[in-house]
């Protein structure tokens, strides 16, 4: 055996070098060893030899279009390239025998083939498959919109729309009722959708249902929602056909998701002609956990002394408000979240009494409210996900109601004793929801579970002469869904889901389907449809019933098309809306409540959005449009009728515009409604009949608003203050939500805001707790 | 007889690592120059996937990783050049730059070069939708370029971005001209001291400095 000297010399190197240490002691594995030298050596030269194979081709999708960009790699070694405008794409490669080819590109399923290098020239021709990513899959989004920094379809409103439309008064669904689908109704609070009443849309907070989501209701006076847009991240309004996940909503389910962790210790300070809050967040060092708790105060005094009310007010409105939250991210995945909140308010006014002239109606309300939400998601190896919640609300109303002469003294008026009165409730509300999930293939997957809603209601009515007529009404609600995602194709993809449930008082179960189907008909562009059935039990403030009462029915049937391409956004659907088994009321001892489930109705209509961001530079602005024709018979209604609560044309304009220059933000909002029906029903006997009944006038509100951000170019600043000045009804436009009427029908009175303009004026003040010191010191 | 297989099969070994990294070396030291001289979207595309496909055949390297994060970046930059809001188009290989470098900060912690490209990141984000995203990305690219100077004061790359930070920086945000301007000249006076630990480290950006700063003046 001869070697040649170079080779010594170089061992000489590259052992002082390497110092490898060989024990082989073994005879046998040298006998091995010496008939495999040749074929070491041989291998060694081959794989550092010059041979070199061409391999070229091209690359085309699965409609024959050339990609360009895609790179091509032979896996473990360097040799590779990328493929030119034309698709095309030539490498040389020294490595020989079986080789893995990989061909990958953004957006497309990687490639794989192995191939035999022999020296021959290697011609390929690859096709990529799609792959379905959130960003460009087909999306569900028939009844959805979507306020989210999520890049969706159905994701129309940024997180950040909530808070800058003007005329939302910074409440989460003031921004909501610029989409189609939601009506401007100002003399009660929540969202009256499609020709439903307000409490046909539900809320939810990380999955589990809300209960008394607005702060309680004063006659005639819309009342706020009770949380700050600032702890959600993602809105989800859905206006008809939404997921078998929720239930219990016969119109719309409003389901929020509130943020994660903060990206930094801060401290806040809002000071408004309304109110004053602090609040403090604390990011924990390793940004794995952090808690928060703010704490607000709220008083209309001043605003009401410059701004007249209608009503006159011997304890203006004031709330205090209170809540607390911590979050912990307890793996990679995983994220629990709890937020508490309190809150306690007040307030009473007179009002010059429509039943007796030269006397006045007092109302009070005291309000007590405790809320906590605790979810917490994780995933399961790679395919599962867990989704958990509990959440529970005590509250607690008392209401007193009585007549007034003119120097505010209590009165009891002959013919009208029922005035006054006092009604107690006591509400205990929990709702505990459990969702697994499994992923499937590409973008697929299942969902189940099961919701368990418990409530306990006592109201205790007290009437003029003191005597007491206490109720009470407990409830279980269980239910178990399921619902699949499946992406039959890139471009085609269902959702089907079926809901059950079981209600302890009505002793009945309901199955509820669901369907949704959407079909990708180009880039950006896509149509969908949504089917589904809806229950809801009747409302409580009916109840209890000496009749056998039914889940309340809807079954909704929604196309849509849809178009969002370079930041333009437009949507149209059409709807129609089927109402079954709706609550009939009867009105016995001074009490409305539910007698059968005889009602029913239906609602259509066509829907139109268009977003623009692009055409007018800097500008963003959105339109509506709504049309909506719809009659219900329910309640006290004498036979079908286009309910008081739904116009015909609905629209919005809302406008929004930055300007860099003098670090402002500037909204505007238009709303219209045509003018709502309304009625005076009476009673004939036991039959209910119109006593009066007509149009109220069209609807017009033209808000402003002005954020004033002055940290803006500011490097690491101290503070972000935001300024706001607000004027909602600018141009004092009178209007009217309906009228109310004398017990005895003979007057009427047109409801109306409780004042014609609003200026609101405020800085909020957060205190970055800036923690780079910190981390650049610990670093070094 | 058997001494000889010894070392023979020493040399094997040996010729195998020592090939191995003399390769991987030579392929890299073909590849850096054209961080700083490649300009197109495609050439950019072409280089990261170059420097992808050494990165995934060595998986122990950091730089590899790191240049094909970094070519990623510029590709996007490129592709969005002066325009805002693209977050759609960016958005994506913002993704594939994360990801790999990522792994090149598994490789490699507490590097000020790959801290330089994280704020790279954070501010191609930012810039595809600067309305909803000021607040998060912002302060992340803040934090991430005072990361690097903190592990690194003399690396002329940090001052860089500092310097073009400024220039890009509408001046009622806190841009200006001037401070851009110091900055660059510091940064290129950085540049003259700095060393790259191989020719293969990065040392990029003395060119697109001087650029910089004839366009001011």
């Amino acid at each position: 055996m001869r070697v040649p000297g170079f080779f010594f010399l170089n061992l000489v190197y590259i052992i002082n070098k390497f110092t490898f240490v060989f024990a082989i002691k073994n005879e046998l594995f040298m006998k091995q060893l010496k008939n495999g030298f040749f074929l070491l050596l041989l291998a060694c030269f081959l794989q550092n030899g010059y041979a070199q194979t061409t391999i070229k081709g091209s690359v085309k999708n699965n409609k024959g279009k050339a990609i360009y960009g895609v790179s091509i790699s032979l896996k473990d070694s360097y040799d590779g390239a990328t493929t030119d405008s034309s698709g095309n794409f030539s490498f040389k490669t020294t490595e020989k025998g079986e080789q893995m080819l990989i061909a990958s590109s953004v957006g497309h399923k990687p490639y794989e083939q192995i191939l035999k290098l022999q020296g021959e020239p290697v011609n390929l021709a690859i096709t990529l498959k799609e792959e379905i990513t959130e960003l460009d899959a087909v999306t569900i989004s028939a009844g959805t919109f979507e306020a989210s920094d999520r890049k969706r379809a159905s994701a129309v409103l940024d997180p950040i729309d909530i808070v800058t439309t003007a005329s939302a008064n910074g409440d989460i669904t003031g921004a909501l009722k610029t989409l189609p689908g939601a009506q401007q109704v100002g003399e009660s609070e929540g969202l009256f959708v499609r020709g439903g009443t307000a409490a046909e849309t539900k809320t939810f907070i990380d999955g589990t249902l809300v209960n008394n989501f607005f702060y309680s209701g004063v006659p005639n006076i819309a009342q706020f929602s009770r949380f700050s847009p600032f702890i959600f991240k993602g809105t989800v309004f859905s206006t008809g056909g939404y997921s078998a996940l929720y239930g219990q909503a016969l119109s719309s389910a409003l389901i929020l998701e509130s943020i994660d962790l903060p990206e930094r210790s801060s401290a806040n300070l809002g000071i408004t002609v309304l109110s004053s809050n602090a609040g403090y967040q604390h990011l924990a060092k390793n940004k794995k956990s952090s808690w928060g708790a703010s704490y607000g105060y709220t008083n209309l005094g001043l605003a009401f002394a410059v701004i007249k009310q209608k009503q006159d007010y011997s304890q203006v409105p004031a709330y205090h408000n209170a809540d607390a939250n911590f979050r912990i991210k307890t793996s990679d995945t995983g994220m629990l979240k709890y937020y508490g909140y309190f809150s306690s308010n007040k307030l009473a006014f007179t009002s010059n009494s429509i039943d007796s002239l030269g006397y006045l109606d007092k109302f009070a309300i005291g309000n007590t409210n405790f809320y906590h939400n605790l979810a917490w998601k994780e995933s399961i190896g790679k395919r599962w996900k867990i989704n958990a919640g509990v959440s529970y609300t005590n509250n607690k109303d008392d209401i007193n109601s009585n007549m007034q002469d003119q120097n505010k003294n209590d009165v009891v008026l002959t013919g009208l004793e029922f005035k006054k009165f006092s009604i107690d409730t006591r509400g205990d509300y929990f709702n505990a929801k459990l969702v697994l999930e499994r992923r499937l293939k590409g973008l697929s997957s299942i969902r189940f579970g099961s919701e368990f809603n418990y409530s306990k209601d006592r109201l205790t009515y007290t009437d003029n002469n003191g005597q007491q007529y206490p109720g009470s009404l407990n409830e279980h609600i269980n239910a178990v869904f399921a619902e699949a995602d499946i992406y039959i194709a890139n471009a085609l993809a269902a959702k089907a889901g079926t809901r059950f449930e079981y209600s302890s008082l009505l002793s009945k179960t309901n199955i509820a389907p669901r369907l949704s189907i959407a079909y990708k008909l180009g880039k950006g562009t896509q149509a969908s449809l949504a089917y589904g059935i809806f229950y809801q039990n009747p409302e409580r403030k009916y109840l209890p019933s000496t009749n056998e009462l039914d889940f309340m029915k809807a079954t909704h049937y929604i196309a849509q098309f849809q178009r969002v391409v370079n930041q333009q956004s437009f949507r149209a659907e059409i709807f129609y809306k089927k109402y079954d088994k709706l609550v009939k009321t009867a009105f016995s001892n001074y009490q409305e409540s539910a007698i059968s489930n005889n009602g029913f109705g239906d609602a259509k209509g066509i829907e139109f959005f268009w977003r623009d961001k692009k055409t007018i530079k800097n500008l963003d602005y959105w339109i509506s449009y709504s049309y909506l024709d719809t009659e219900r018979d329910f309640l006290n209604f004498p036979f079908a009728i286009t309910p008081n609560f739904a116009a015909k044309h609905t629209g919005s304009l809302v406008v929004k515009r930055f300007i860099q220059k003098w670090k402002m933000n500037l909204n505007g909002a238009y709303n219209y409604a045509s003018g709502r029906p309304y009625y005076n029903i009476g009673y004939d006997g036991t039959n209910s009949k119109f006593n009066d009944r007509g149009t109220i006038p069209d609807y017009n509100n033209v808000s402003f608003a002005i954020n004033y951000l002055p940290f803006i170019g500011k490097k690491n600043p101290k503070a972000y203050t935001v300024w706001v000045f607000q004027v909602s009804n600018i141009f004092n436009i009178k209007q009217t939500y309906g009228y109310q009427y004398s017990y005895n029908g003979y007057r009427k009175e047109a409801i109306v805001p409780t004042s014609r303009m609003f200026v609101f004026i405020g800085a909020f003040i957060s205190f970055g707790v800036d923690r780079s010191d910190e981390i650049i010191n610990s670093a070094l | 007889m058997k001494k000889q297989f010894l070392f023979i099969t020493a040399f094997l070994f040996a010729i195998n690592s020592f090939s191995q990294s003399e390769k991987y070396t030579k392929a890299m030291e073909q590849l850096v120059p054209a961080v700083d001289t490649t300009t197109s979207v495609d050439g950019l595309n072409n280089l990261a996937n170059s420097f992808q496909r050494i990165a995934d055949a060595e998986k122990s390297q950091w730089l590899p990783y790191y240049y094909a994060a970094f070519a990623n970046v510029n590709a996007a930059y490129m592709m969005s050049m002066g325009q805002m809001g693209m977050a759609d188009k960016t958005d994506p290989l913002a993704d594939k730059a994360e990801g790999l470098l990522n792994k090149a900060a598994e490789l490699s912690k507490d590097n000020s070069e790959i801290y330089c490209v994280k704020k790279m990141i954070a501010s191609l984000r930012l810039i595809g939708d600067p309305q909803n995203r000021y607040m998060t990305y912002g302060p992340a690219a803040e934090e991430a370029l005072a990361k690097a100077k903190s592990l690194s004061p003399a690396n002329p790359r940090v001052t860089l971005l500092e310097a073009q930070d400024k220039l890009f920086t509408p001046e009622q945000f806190g841009g200006s001209k001037t401070e851009a301007k110091k900055l660059f000249e510091e940064a290129i006076k950085k540049y003259e001291t700095f060393k790259p630990e191989t020719s293969i480290h990065p040392s990029w950006g003395l060119q697109q400095a001087k650029h910089f700063l004839s366009e001011i003046k």
